[in-house]
């Protein structure tokens, strides 16, 4: 704790930590209050004299109904929850027999692939979506969901490998060498005894490669075209937006509801996604 | 007098037959062979096929839908005279290196203030980590109403606390769209490194600290001579994906300006995207991303070996 007075306890301390807390959450509570804030409020010049930004005294749930009955919204939160379910099934599925492969086995290129798949950690999706866009066109996945559920693993698998290698290197060899000396195979071994040791890091593995996937751009700005496909943030990006006039009360009320499913996800997982965070760059 | 009971020896039982495959499976190569085989041919398909296939189109004139010719390196000639791709870099650098060293000595400020115990730590740790982990472009779509011309409650608050006299035209300004993007990429990504920067305190002993105090270190001391060497390699880690994300940034700045006023934020990633996907020029795009791979891997290398020294320090 701080030495001394009370008072440089509340420099040094209390009045940072207050506003590093409201500077990082101000715009969480933009979002909700203006999602429940009556248009005649919303469209009220900042310096018009009746400007009451932080509270509203007629709360409505109009911008939700419309985002909900007027756009596809829903749609697009179902797409978004199958990707990156599927997404992250594959990449979790990948990154767990690679991650056992790479930290367990010895065969030949095992460091070279090793090197590989933490240099492909580090490809940012910006470099790779003009080729790929073309890719994805020659393959006829353009505009469907399989677009994303195979590309988005390439960004999530090489995480997840990290992040497992980690985990298994702590697992004792004795544990598995016990099971193979009472007769189970390699492939048992793997199954039964060390992937259920590995659960919380499975766990977070899944975690972040979920919130990953939801949080996805560009791919899906470029690979999908029809309304009817698109994921949560571009459907919000492009349909709330009519040429060049902004719906802010269904686009706060959209990305208010678009950020929930990861957020719940977020909230009861909280120390596992943390781990994953500093698993993912101790490596 | 103890009694020994002589066991019979269990006859030799043979293990179940096993099947080829199971055979072939306890053969620690071919194992992993199957096991890398899933993860070879999607990063092989979605991650090496289209670096190729980036670099065999930069030196095309493919546009969509018309298979081009071979140019050799006019795309890259084209780019390096365009006053807008030169802008771009500039606005790249500067955004960066911005935005990380706030980034950098905000989330070690934050990191050190959540490094010691008091009551709701874990609680406010959580909600700390929120602007991380909501998607980026619904939370900049926040940003950009609270930048509005118009309705921003920012300038409210600045006026109402004295520190304006007019409206402040935020996302209008080249100056000001610019420092908007930094502050939105500030707010999304000091949670980030002050969580991964206070796991990295966490492993410091605090007997290291109590005999630095004992010693007479004042806190500056301690944190100078104790804490920051000991903490360099996880910063060092932390910045090099920072800087490659933020070097590749694309959406925020997307949803935020889209690259205006008058390309005052145009970035890499958005300038391949207006010229690669807006116009269709394909091979000038790619030409476009591909030059962030020699900068990124200039970066990865520089890193690589900087932390390697400080490792085996």
């Amino acid at each position: 704790m701080i030495e001394g007075a009370p008072w440089r306890r509340w420099i040094f301390f209390y009045v940072p930590v207050t506003g590093f807390v409201v500077a990082l959450l101000f715009p969480f509570y933009w979002m909700i209050i203006t999602t429940v804030r009556p248009d005649r409020e919303l469209y009220r010049p900042w310096n018009a004299p009746n400007y009451a930004p932080f509270w509203t005294m007629h709360p409505t749930l109009d911008h939700v109904r419309d985002l909900l009955t007027t756009t596809l919204f829903s749609t697009w939160m179902l797409n978004t929850m199958i990707i990156s379910l599927a997404a992250t099934a594959i990449s979790l599925f990948c990154g767990l027999l690679a991650g056992y492969a790479l930290s367990r086995l010895k065969f030949p290129f095992a460091g070279m692939i090793g090197t590989g798949i933490f240099i492909t950690y580090l490809v940012p999706q910006t470099l790779l979506f003009i080729p790929l866009s073309d890719i994805i066109r020659n393959f006829k996945l353009g505009d469907s969901p399989w677009a994303l559920i195979l590309t988005y693993p390439t960004f999530l698998i090489p995480f997840c490998t990290w992040l497992l290698m980690g985990y298994f290197k702590s697992i004792p060899k004795e544990l598995e060498e016990c099971a193979r000396i009472d007769g189970a195979t390699r492939w048992k071994a793997m199954l039964y005894i060390i992937f259920p040791v590995a659960i919380p890091g499975i766990l977070s593995a899944g975690i972040f490669a979920f919130t990953l996937s939801w949080n996805e751009f560009i791919y899906a700005l470029v690979f999908l075209s029809s309304p009817e496909q698109k994921t949560v943030p571009v459907g919000v990006t492009s349909e709330l937006v009519r040429g060049d006039v902004f719906y802010w009360g269904e686009l706060m009320a959209g990305a208010l509801l678009g950020s929930i499913p990861v957020a719940f996800v977020y909230s009861f997982f909280v120390e596992y996604y943390v781990s994953g965070i500093t698993g993912s760059v101790k490596g | 007098m103890a009694t020994i009971e002589v066991v019979a020896p269990r006859q030799y039982v043979r293990g179940p037959r096993r099947g080829p495959i199971t055979r072939l499976l306890e053969d620690e190569r071919w194992l992993a062979t199957c096991l890398m085989l899933p993860t070879v041919v999607l990063l092989g398909l979605f991650i090496a096929y289209p670096f190729v296939k980036g670099i065999m189109l930069s030196v095309t004139d493919t546009t969509v839908g018309v298979p081009g010719k071979f140019v050799g390196l006019a795309n890259f000639e084209k780019i390096w005279n365009d006053d807008i791709f030169r802008l771009a870099v500039w606005n790249t650098c500067v955004y960066t290196f911005v935005t990380t060293v706030f980034k950098l000595a905000l989330g070690l400020w934050l990191a050190l203030l959540l490094n010691r115990h008091f009551r709701g730590k874990a609680f406010m740790r959580a909600f700390i980590l929120l602007p991380f982990i909501i998607p980026t472009v619904l939370s900049t779509f926040a940003w950009k109403w609270m930048f509005d011309p118009t309705f921003s409650v920012l300038n409210y608050l600045l006026f109402h606390l004295g520190l304006i006299h007019g409206r402040i035209n935020w996302l209008g300004d080249p100056v000001l769209a610019m420092i908007s993007v930094i502050i939105v990429n500030v707010w999304r990504g000091v949670p980030f490194y002050a969580i991964s920067l206070l796991a990295g305190l966490q492993t410091i002993s605090p007997e290291l600290h109590e005999a630095a105090a004992i010693d007479g270190a004042r806190a500056w001391a301690r944190f100078r001579h104790v804490t920051w060497p000991l903490l360099l390699p996880v910063t060092l880690v932390i910045v090099l994906f920072s800087v490659i994300q933020t070097f590749a940034d694309f959406q925020l700045v997307y949803v935020l300006t889209g690259g205006g006023p008058a390309n005052a934020t145009q970035l890499f990633a958005t300038y391949a995207y207006q010229l690669g996907i807006g116009t269709g020029l394909l091979s000038q795009g790619a030409a476009i991303s591909l030059a962030i791979f020699p900068i990124l891997l200039l970066v990865v290398i520089v890193q690589l070996v900087y932390i390697r020294r400080a490792e085996t320090l």
